[in-house]
């Protein structure tokens, strides 16, 4: 097991997040140490266990298909950093 | 001074015309005033208080928040540069239900950011202190909930407990906290940290309020779809004086290399304090619990890259601008540089792993064999509590590390939670009670766990051992 900082910046591109060179080298040290810590998990047997996403019973959870009060535009838009008119402005998307 | 009493001691008070709201809230003002400066449990005090002058349930009786919930109008930043200026548009559930009963919610307590960390020093506003020594972090990630209770800077509290976000700071302050049954609480306006492991909880000076927390809060809730539709009961109802008939276990792994032999010392005379009044105890093995900080680092750090992509700079928070060098494009570059700007070290770190751990060639390798061990670690719990009533553990393995001390090393950091963690993989519910100090009067905590929506069980075990022990009465010293 070894994560390269190739690998680190590779990962950071996957969850657009922006690191500096210090960041990516820090990460690929500290990513591996804690990777060759789980590496413990290999030696479980697991190969007649169910995995757990969920530790409840699940049923599904249905509703009347009414509307209810909701946030109105103006509370929606008041935290946004930029807006133009009942929308969320962002930066060109299409050259 | 009324800042320094329990929340049922002030109704009782109050019913006796012997306190009034006005008196409390000029009581913790004087306190914060005093003590703030030293502790900084608070990422933010209320600016202006609304009075809840209403005759209901709690009387207007202040609670803190820690700032990862949302309460209408208030900031709700995670302390977090990502959500700086985020002002919550709306309550959770668990506010929704507080107002409702006459709290008054009461400033936003200072978390390690989105509730990444055991210490608290992850927060943009800088660490929280812990009141027993100032030198020494608090716990975390409900750091400034614990300390704020413990110094007497607020009533009582809600933290959130994702591997022991409540219960380790709450031992490591000498206060009650308890972590409900998954499902138990409402998570809606809980900013999500890890979905399938986060709960809502109290953090108060005795059981009693923790009793009287949880019945505020308890229930099921339609805005939550993973809330349980099981009743509550009134968790006030279950304290007795004897635990005749209550079998306790004592799982032989907790108790081996990393625990601190003041802690051991401590949790040994608990099991007396216990065992005198009628309590018996076996030894039992919870054979998977050495796995479960790499399972709990898999899962949660997948579901928190999961959770942390709404973060991206258009709908609220912090936005970063575009770098015109970058080739992505600018929407893609706002993206990176919002997050690459406000999100501090440690949920970088964790966006990363969990990111690493979901990607493909990956995913069966760590994600799905981390569920499978979670089977594990659950079945194991099962297998036990078909004969138990509780299993008894210390709540963390050393008393509080020094500020700074574990910054650097991330794994050493992760294995402070060794013992907190399994409760959140096996959903059940657990509680930490004040069992002791260290010579160096550092709090010592005690952690009982149960069936999952057994919180009464624990809430008799916890009660009974309160009436018969000193430790919640204790208070640090300021020096104020």
């Amino acid at each position: 097991m070894n994560i390269s900082k190739d690998t680190v910046k590779y990962v950071a591109n996957l969850a657009r997040l922006g690191l500096n060179d210090e960041e990516l080298e820090k990460f690929s040290v500290q990513l591996n140490d804690i990777l060759q810590y789980i590496e413990q998990l290999k030696e479980v047997d697991i190969s007649k266990i169910q995995p757990t996403a969920h530790v409840l019973d699940i049923k599904n959870v249905k509703r009347e298909d009414k509307p209810a009060p909701s946030l109105s535009i103006e509370e929606t838009l008041s935290n946004s950093p930029q807006k133009e008119g009942s929308f969320f402005k962002v930066p060109k998307v299409i050259e | 001074m009324l800042n320094s009493k329990t929340a049922h001691e002030l109704l009782d008070l109050i019913k006796a015309g012997k306190a009034s709201q006005d008196k409390i809230l000029s009581d913790l003002k004087s306190r914060i005033d005093k003590v703030e400066p030293k502790v900084k449990a608070y990422a933010h005090l209320p600016k202006e208080t609304d009075y809840v002058k209403q005759d209901s349930l709690l009387k207007g009786i202040p609670i803190a928040i820690k700032d990862n919930i949302c309460t209408k109008g208030q900031l709700a930043t995670c302390a977090s540069r990502i959500l700086e200026n985020f002002s919550a548009p709306y309550d959770a559930t668990v506010i929704e239900k507080l107002k409702e009963k006459g709290a008054l919610i009461f400033g936003k307590t200072n978390m390690d950011e989105f509730a990444f960390g055991s210490s608290c020093e992850t927060s943009c506003y800088g660490p929280t202190r812990n009141p027993w020594d100032l030198k020494r972090v608090p716990g975390g990630s409900s750091g400034g909930s614990a300390a704020a209770v413990a110094a007497d800077e607020a009533i009582w509290a809600l933290g959130s407990d994702t591997g022991g976000s409540i219960r380790q700071p709450a031992s490591l302050c000498a206060v009650v906290g308890l972590k409900p049954t998954y499902g138990r609480v409402s998570r809606y306006g809980l900013i999500a940290f890890a979905s399938s492991l986060d709960q809502i909880g109290p953090i108060t000076k005795d059981v009693h309020d923790a009793a009287l927390l949880l019945n505020v809060i308890a229930g099921y809730d339609k805005k939550d779809s993973t809330c349980a539709d099981i009743p509550a009961v009134d968790y006030t109802s279950c304290f007795t004086k004897d635990l005749k008939g209550v079998k306790i276990a004592i799982p032989k792994e907790y108790f081996i290399g990393g625990l601190d032999k003041e802690v051991e010392e401590s949790v040994k005379q608990a099991k007396a304090v216990l065992g005198k009044l009628g309590a018996t105890f076996k030894e039992v093995s919870l054979p998977h619990t050495k796995y479960a900080v790499s399972v709990y680092y898999i899962i949660a750090t997948a579901e928190a890259s999961s959770n942390l992509a709404r973060f991206d700079g258009v709908q609220y928070g912090f936005r970063g601008k575009p770098s015109a060098s970058d080739k992505s494009g600018q929407m893609i570059s706002m993206y990176k540089q919002t997050r690459g700007k406000g999100f501090g070290l440690e949920a970088k770190r964790r966006i990363i792993l969990g990111t690493y751990v979901l990607s493909s060639g990956y995913y069966d390798a760590y994600y799905l064999r981390a569920l499978k061990v979670r089977t594990l670690i659950k079945n194991d719990f099962d297998k036990v509590f078909k004969d138990f009533d509780c299993v008894l553990t210390p709540t963390s393995p050393t008393a509080a590390f020094k500020i700074g001390e574990r910054l650097e090393d991330p794994l050493s950091m992760y294995l402070s939670d060794i013992y907190t963690i399994s409760a959140n993989l096996a959903g059940i519910p657990a509680i930490s009670l004040p069992c002791g100090f260290t010579k160096d009067k550092l709090p010592i905590g005690l952690q009982l766990l149960s069936a999952p929506f057994k919180e009464e069980d624990l809430f008799k075990v916890s009660y009974a051992f309160e009436q018969n022990t000193p430790w919640h009465k204790m208070k640090p010293d300021l020096k104020v």
